[in-house]
């Protein structure tokens, strides 16, 4: 580890809304203003302006990357861009908006920290924008941002943004997002990006950028209580080193909380206990370590442990179960039916899983339930019960964003069908009993 | 600022080494695709990072074009002597023998003709997974990758259909013929490459570094004069990449940005020779690295095309 005395921090965001409300024409003006582009993309876009857009620059031009993207004029997947002023560094996935691609939504959002939703100042608040919404929310995506955008076709008016807040803040408050910002600019002229407007006197500020730069995000790890998932047993089987014959290595990426050596641990869903004796890198042993880190884990006794297992600390359990209920958003094609059977991925761990029941459909324009739907089609985003093969070892995700998250996928085409959210344990595993049981 | 903070390179790190792992439990027979050049330098140190104290569970693989660098073959072979690696090379050249691929007519560049190559080697050696150092930065077709790249029986990317990539759940699963691309360092860029260079004190070849060699003006490009033809049995390997009477010669004080083959790596007139000064080059750049490739200037998609046929 470095002692830099300036540590940059890296910001992850996405941007979300309905087809042409300006999400790659904004995520252009955000390089374009910041400096991030360089000439050759430059002169590409002037190039490709002279052949098709009479003259004008396409900004969108530089994240539509694909053929059919372009003969299209929309995003069809996911586009991620990188940035960096003095400040802060960031990783920007440009989402799409169009209602069949919203999978790729999910995909784009579940790593942010921070999600932009663009709302047409002229259209207000649609299906799309309430979507979007929603799953930031469902996410558990800590901040977000509303631009209210193509103000220069509304006449810059501060009524028209309030009107618009206001309509947000009818269901914002059934929402679990804590943190909302709003901001009136027009990504196609640059007003509010970077550079503050002249056109809008009655707004405060900051532009986006400022606020990209300067949101508190230092706290959005899960510190609270220890989770690793094993990846790879490390075992060195032929090592040149003979101190290392009986090296017995647990790797993986802490999925929450902190660790130290010679702290008590247990394995799950074993339930053994050992002690940490050290924590191994190649850059030297660590005396703790902490979320999201990736490390080796040395334990003080010989335990069976291997891939799926999840060694947590002692304190805060997390729950143990094969019956389990969540909230999944559907992304293939086929609906989802009572009974059918996945592969269900967790952590390090993939087991059989049957959908037992499929409790609700959320309607994401109202947010209501609606109980007992027949089915759940792509794109819908509901609430289901699941019975897994093996027990999992699990968070609610509203706690823990790693533990949490499982993955759906349909065997034989391998597809990854539904992202799910699993509803926190009824109660925490009780390690003596599980004492026991050996 | 609290004390349990990562700055931006130990995450991109954590992240890399997390998908590494996850490629060595999830698949049966990766390889990892190893060049020399800086990105795969960065991939070899994460590899170590994720696997060390055991040996690295994958061997190494190159497909040369046989327009190497020679200062660049030297340097991949003794890393990977180093690490106590197994390196598979196939080439270009043994493709064209065993009728695996076939000159392109016209075609100075083999970029092209690494595709059937690498294929093959997939298929020789039955690897599911082939790792490589490919960053989303570079170019927009790779903008669009993902971290799990999902390729079909016949090598092919098919961006319109890609598998939903959420949090770090990967979906690693194939069937049979089929095959995954994995890119560790898809979220970094040049600037992150040369940072951990220095933070992790790689080495790096030589060609990185300002030296002299003899160019020639081609398409608003420097060329590195290609070395002499010496074995008149065979047919020249750098027909066409040598200058014409119009092209003269002139001997510069040069170095690399990025690395293709010789035919197609445009050279920058540049006096940076350390890790320190390339960082401040890069960060007062004003084209980027893919600027000096001369083989995606083709078209505008030259990328996406070539990933959508097998290309990495």
């Amino acid at each position: 580890m470095t002692t830099a005395v300036h540590t940059i921090e890296l910001l992850r965001f996405n941007t979300c809304g309905s087809v042409d409300d300006g999400k790659s024409t904004l995520i252009g003006r955000l390089l374009y203003d910041s400096k991030s582009l360089m000439e050759d993309q430059i002169e590409a876009l002037e190039r490709s302006a002279d052949l098709t857009g009479g003259g004008q620059i396409n900004l969108a031009n530089l994240t539509d990357g694909l053929r059919a993207e372009r003969e299209q004029g929309i995003t069809i997947d996911v586009a991620y861009r990188y940035f960096a002023t003095p400040r802060r560094k960031f990783i920007v996935a440009d989402t799409p908006g169009h209602v069949q691609y919203t999978r790729n939504m999910v995909t784009g959002a579940s790593t942010a920290n921070l999600s932009v939703v663009l709302v047409d100042a002229r259209q207000g608040v649609i299906e799309q924008s309430r979507r979007h919404t929603c799953i930031a929310s469902l996410l558990r995506i800590p901040h977000l941002v509303i631009a209210v955008n193509k103000m220069d076709l509304a006449d810059w008016s501060e009524a028209r943004f309030l009107e618009i807040r206001a309509e947000f803040e009818t269901f914002l408050p059934r929402l679990d997002i804590k943190d909302v910002k709003f901001i009136p600019m027009s990504a196609l002229n640059g007003d509010n990006v970077v550079e503050p407007s002249r056109h809008t006197p009655w707004f405060p500020g900051p532009t986006l950028l400022g606020h990209l730069e300067s949101v508190h995000i230092g706290s959005d790890w899960n510190l609270a209580a220890f989770r690793l998932p094993v990846q790879w047993v490390n075992r060195p089987h032929q090592p040149r080193d003979p101190r290392l014959h009986d090296f017995r290595g647990f790797s993986g990426q802490i999925a929450g909380g902190i660790v130290r050596v010679g702290q008590r641990v247990m394995v799950l869903p074993g339930g053994w206990k050992s002690t940490v004796r050290q924590i191994w890198t190649l850059d030297g042993p660590l005396d703790e370590a902490f979320c999201p880190q990736s490390v080796t884990l040395v334990l003080d006794d010989d335990l069976d442990v291997s891939r799926g297992d999840t060694i947590v600390g002692m304190e805060s359990l997390p729950g143990l179960n094969s019956e389990l209920q969540a909230r999944i958003c559907w992304m293939h094609p086929r609906p989802l039916v009572r009974g059918r059977k996945f592969l269900l991925k967790h952590g390090t761990q993939t087991v059989p899983a049957v959908v037992s029941s499929i409790e609700n459909r959320i309607h994401v324009a109202t947010y209501e339930p609606e109980p007992e739907p027949a089915d759940l089609v792509m794109n819908d985003i509901g609430e289901i019960r699941l019975k897994t093969g093996r027990p999992l070892v699990f968070d609610g995700y509203a706690t823990n964003r790693m533990t949490g998250a499982f993955i759906l996928v349909e065997p034989g085409i391998n597809a990854t069908v539904a992202a799910g959210m699993l509803h926190p344990p009824l109660e925490p595993v009780r390690p003596e009993y599980n004492d026991f049981a050996i | 600022m609290s004390s349990y903070h990562l700055d931006h390179l130990q995450y991109l790190e954590t992240e890399a080494i997390h998908v590494l792992r996850e490629v060595a439990a999830e698949f049966e027979r990766p390889v990892l695709l190893f060049s020399g050049g800086k990105d795969s330098i960065c991939l070899l140190r994460l590899a170590e990072k994720a696997f060390r104290p055991s040996e690295l569970p994958m061997p190494f693989l190159n497909v040369e074009t046989g327009h190497e660098f020679p200062e660049l073959i030297e340097f991949r072979d003794r890393r990977a002597r180093e690490l106590g690696a197994r390196l598979l090379v196939r080439s270009v050249e043994d493709a064209f023998a065993s009728g695996i691929a076939t000159p392109t007519p016209g075609q100075v560049s083999r970029n092209q003709l690494q595709i059937p190559v690498l294929l093959a080697a997939i298929e020789e050696f039955h690897f599911d997974c082939c790792i490589g150092g490919a960053r989303r930065d570079e170019e927009k077709a790779r903008a669009k990758e993902r971290f799990f790249s999902f390729r079909d029986a016949f090598g092919q990317w098919d961006p319109k259909n890609q598998r939903p990539e959420i949090w770090n759940l990967y979906n690693a699963r194939l069937n049979p013929g089929e095959n995954m691309r994995v890119f560790p360092l898809s979220n970094w860029t040049e600037m992150d490459v040369w940072e951990y260079i220095r933070r992790e004190r790689l080495e790096v070849p030589s060609i990185y570094f300002s030296h002299t060699r003899e160019c020639f003006r081609r398409g608003g490009q420097w060329l590195p004069l290609p070395p002499p033809h010496t074995d008149a049995n065979r047919p020249d390997p750098y027909a066409g990449a040598r200058p014409r009477p119009n092209e003269t010669v002139k001997t510069l004080v040069v170095r690399v940005r990025t690395i293709a083959d010789m035919v197609s790596t445009g050279m920058m007139e540049s006096p940076a020779s350390s890790v320190e000064d390339i960082i401040a080059e890069v960060a007062a750049a004003r084209v980027t690295e893919r600027g000096s490739r001369a083989d995606d200037r083709a078209s505008e998609a030259a990328m996406e095309d070539r990933k959508k046929a097998g290309y990495f």
